[in-house]
């Protein structure tokens, strides 16, 4: 009885086509991008504040911060970005072959990403910088913490959507999971792109 | 038993199904309200005995039921409980999730497997919250720095349940705008859309995109507690009025995620019991928008007195006023719904008419809390009590309930006791009046809120409040009685008993668990009652 | 479902449109490293916040393809962007009238 209920409870459910399933889908994720533009603002506005009210403690700190660690991160994020959006126009068009390869490029660029910042993390606690060092370190390991805890969902939905990939679920008839997918990491790479300067160039 | 129910054309309620799993694991919006449903009852409950237990102390001047520091973690808790659990979740969560698909003709919400993933987070919310009150924070729901970030109570698991729930508000509202975006039926256009519809949208976006707010908040605030950050701490350079700036960021339009599906369910309640099409249909439907939009622009009406600078005052003292417009506007078009109409005293409409009544004492004293000089002087005292708990209350609560009244039938396809569901109405009614009027003069007398304890002279006008919430409670009492008894009773709902227009009605009661067999085609809006016809709908 | 019934065309963008975006950004982000040693006082972060806001821009418009869809889409992903400046602006507007009252 058990059993038949719970296989009537799969029974219930949306039959949507791809097409709808795509476009909403698609509007669930850009809404779902806007609360975390939301999110990260609060730091954000925080970050406006305590900069505004405090600009040398700002200046001397952000120099405490590797410019080239950064640097190197960027560029690493940036060139997943694009691997990942190849990834997308790659598997609407049906090449299933080089769409898993490029979501498997940009998840190596992420895990790159978050060994340099392990390296990052690693050298300031040994200057004994710690997030109650000053405001701008809170700020500092606050942000960069959210961006690299969003850096590790990332990876997890990626690494779903790459298996997923290679076994050949998506096609060009269906690849919204990997579009969805592409969207998520391009948020994490649109925050960066603001936390790079920020904390690293302008203090 | 359950074989023969899956061929498509045979009639099955959706409540059907027995079972835990079948409860646990469905993907079926009107389970999931249901599941809903249950648990802010729940909290709403256990958070009015917590506030019965604080009343029963001020009854007299002297702290002698309670210690002033348990009183402390009595009105904490009460207030966490009814906003973060009860009210905010509240009419969403439960009727949004039953009838926005009904309403707008779809099968289901847009993300069935979200949906039920929302429940899970609530509940893992919910144990964490109940984790946190083996050492219960003393701070007040708001959480205020630099209190909240030196008590020695435990505010980092409150919060940090706080901060879970949030991600459930912000998924629900998610899944609610894409599913009125995508899901409405062929024909229901915009202007067709009920006006609950309306009111979930709006309601929805502030869930979205206010909730992260407080979320970063929070986290803010478990970091400054763990991790010995300072943005809150002037010692180490940071600001406390900086939380409450981010606080009420949220926490404004948070109010307005309580009262925006209040509304929606007026709008649904009174043009049925009057029968007459709704007056000003659009004005409703965008003020709803309006009032989500205004509702960001006015947090810091929260902060005049704790040191926020004169000029922001004054600007968002301005900001306040313009609030009133679009709830002036909707009050206006409920009254000139009624006006001529023939009107029928169901129970559900005694909560409508009770709203628009109490909501309208609680909206203007809002204004008057508003204006910038009296609120220096009302500030933190009951009047505040007494103005939150006419608009929560005299507004959310009587729309909570008459939603229960209204939608019962079809919900669970089962009668109540009218008489009694009247009494109860009544008992509410004048207990929440009788508690909460004397409030105001309180506050306007100067007693601050937050005390166990008080001077002498307001005794008479504290126990005349003590005594209404006794009125209020058994009112409370008999009213759920009344329901719950109404689930075993024999007698079967029809499908129509109020002749509503609204699709939800148009379907079996309960709803079959697809709920309808056909996706219909709407051709008119949903208030042509009587003979008029809107022009323009 | 109303929305639905014009079928979603899809864009797809060409992989040769994505490399020229990458090196767009690319060169911002070189030309932003640069720009950074040397010191224009105040106008550091404006102009570090202009480049980082053409960077923005260009991800969401071509990789997001923020530049083929909907104006809900848009509404959306604009809105919260001009709440973030609500919520700066106006925390800003309070602590530094504070300090200098008008
Ligand atoms: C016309 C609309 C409204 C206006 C102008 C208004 C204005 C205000 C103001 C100025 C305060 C701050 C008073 C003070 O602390 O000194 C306040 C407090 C409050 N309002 Fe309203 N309000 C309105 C509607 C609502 C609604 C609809 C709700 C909820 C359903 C609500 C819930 C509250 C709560 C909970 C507080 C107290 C918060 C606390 O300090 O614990 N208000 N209101
Ligand atoms: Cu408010």
């Amino acid at each position: 009885m058990e059993q038949a209920n719970m296989e009537h409870a799969e029974d219930h459910g949306l039959h949507l086509t791809p097409e709808q399933e795509y476009g909403i889908s698609k509007l669930g994720m850009w809404l779902f991008l806007g609360t975390e533009i939301m999110l990260f603002g609060g730091l954000f506005a925080a970050y406006a504040i305590f900069r505004a009210k405090y600009p040398e403690l700002f200046l001397e700190s952000h120099q405490e911060l590797n410019r080239e660690m950064g640097a190197v991160n960027t560029c690493i994020l940036i060139f997943s970005s694009l691997t990942m959006a190849i990834g997308v126009t790659a598997i609407q068009r049906g090449k299933q072959m080089l769409a898993g390869i490029m979501i498997l490029v940009t998840i190596i660029c992420g895990l790159g990403f978050g060994v340099v910042k392990y390296f990052e993390y690693g050298a300031k606690f040994a200057h004994h910088i710690y997030p109650d060092t000053n405001i701008f370190f809170s700020l500092y390991f606050m942000m960069t913490g959210l961006h690299m805890l969003h850096v590790f969902i990332g990876l997890a939905v990626l690494g779903v959507i790459m298996v997923l990939t290679f076994k050949g679920k998506f096609n060009e008839k269906y690849s919204t999971p990997v579009e969805i997918g592409g969207l998520y990491w391009h948020l994490v790479d649109l925050v960066w792109i603001y936390l790079f300067p920020l904390l690293y160039l302008v203090g | 038993m359950a074989n023969h129910t899956i061929a498509n054309n045979v009639y099955v309620p959706f409540l059907e199904q027995k079972g835990f799993l079948s409860w646990f694991l469905t993907t079926d919006h009107k389970r999931i309200g249901i599941l809903y449903l249950i648990s802010i009852s729940l909290f709403f409950l256990i958070a009015g005995i917590l506030a019965l237990l604080m009343r029963f102390e001020l009854m007299t001047p002297m702290s002698d039921f309670v210690s002033p520091h348990t009183y402390n973690v009595l009105f904490t808790l009460h207030g966490s409980l009814m906003v973060f659990f009860f009210i905010v979740p509240g009419l969403a969560a439960s009727f949004g999730n039953f009838l926005i698909p009904l309403m707008i003709g779809a099968p289901d919400v847009a993300f069935p497997k979200l949906n039920l993933a929302s429940y899970w987070i609530y509940l893992v919310g919910t144990i964490i919250t109940l984790y946190a009150l083996l050492s219960p924070a003393d701070t007040g729901w708001t959480f205020y720095t630099p209190y909240s970030a030196t008590t020695d109570t435990d505010v980092v698991m409150i919060t940090f349940g706080v901060f879970v729930l949030g991600f459930s508000s912000i998924l629900t509202g998610m899944n609610f705008i894409v599913t009125i975006h995508k899901m409405r039926a062929p024909g229901m256009t915009w202007h067709r859309l009920p006006l609950f519809i309306w009111a979930s949208y709006a309601t929805a976006v502030l869930q979205l995109l206010a909730t992260p707010v407080v979320g970063i908040t929070l986290l803010m605030l478990i970091a400054e507690r763990s991790l010995g950050v300072g943005f809150f701490d002037p010692a180490k350079g940071g600001d406390p009025v900086l939380f409450q700036n981010f606080f009420w960021f949220y926490s404004h339009p948070a109010v307005y995620i309580m009262i925006i599906p209040a509304m929606g369910v007026i709008s649904e309640i009174i043009p049925v019991f009057s029968r007459k099409p709704i007056f000003g249909y659009k004005a409703i439907a965008y003020s709803s928008l309006g009032i989500a939009f205004i509702s960001f622009l006015v947090w810091a009406h929260h902060m005049f007195t704790s040191g926020i600078s004169e000029v922001a005052a004054t600007i968002f003292s301005f900001l306040t006023f313009l609030v009133a417009i679009p709830t002036a506007i909707k009050v206006f078009n409920w009254i000139a719904t009624l006006y001529k109409g023939s009107i029928e005293l169901h129970s559900a409409m005694l909560y409508a008419l009770g709203f628009v009544f109490l909501f309208t004492i609680g909206g203007l004293t809002g204004v008057f809390l508003g204006a910038l000089a009296a609120d220096i002087h009302l500030h933190d005292t009951y009047f505040v009590v007494a103005h939150m708990h006419y608009v929560m209350i005299g507004g959310t609560v009587m729309g909570f309930f008459g939603a229960l009244h209204f939608w019962y039938p079809k919900w669970f396809g089962k009668m109540f006791n009218e008489s009694v569901a009247k009494l109860s109405w009544f008992l509410i009614f004048v207990g929440f009046n009788v508690t909460f009027f004397p409030q105001f003069f309180l506050g306007i007398q100067g007693m601050p809120r937050r005390y166990a304890t008080y001077p002498e002279e307001f005794e008479s006008l504290m126990a005349l409040s003590t005594y209404g919430s006794w009125i209020l409670g058994l009112g409370v009492l008999i009213m759920t009685v009344n329901l719950i008894k109404g689930l075993y009773s024999t007698e079967k709902a029809p499908q129509n008993p109020y002749g509503s227009l609204s699709l939800e009605w148009q379907v079996p009661s309960p709803p079959p668990t697809l709920n309808f067999e056909e996706i219909p085609t709407v051709t008119d809006w949903t208030y042509g009652y009587g003979k008029k016809k809107e022009v323009d709908a | 479902m109303s929305e639905h019934t014009h079928s979603e065309e899809k864009h797809i963008t060409s992989y040769k449109a994505y490399f020229i975006v990458w090196v767009v950004l690319m060169v911002l982000t070189f030309l932003t490293v640069y720009v950074s040693y040397f010191d224009f006082g105040q106008l550091n972060i404006v102009v570090a916040m202009v480049v980082a806001s053409i960077k923005a821009g260009a991800v969401a418009l071509f990789f997001m393809h923020l530049k083929f869809e909907d104006p809900i889409t848009w509404l959306y992903a604009l809105f919260p962007i001009g709440l973030l400046f609500l919520l700066i602006g106006m925390t800003i507007v309070d602590t530094f009238t504070r300090i200098f009252p008008l």
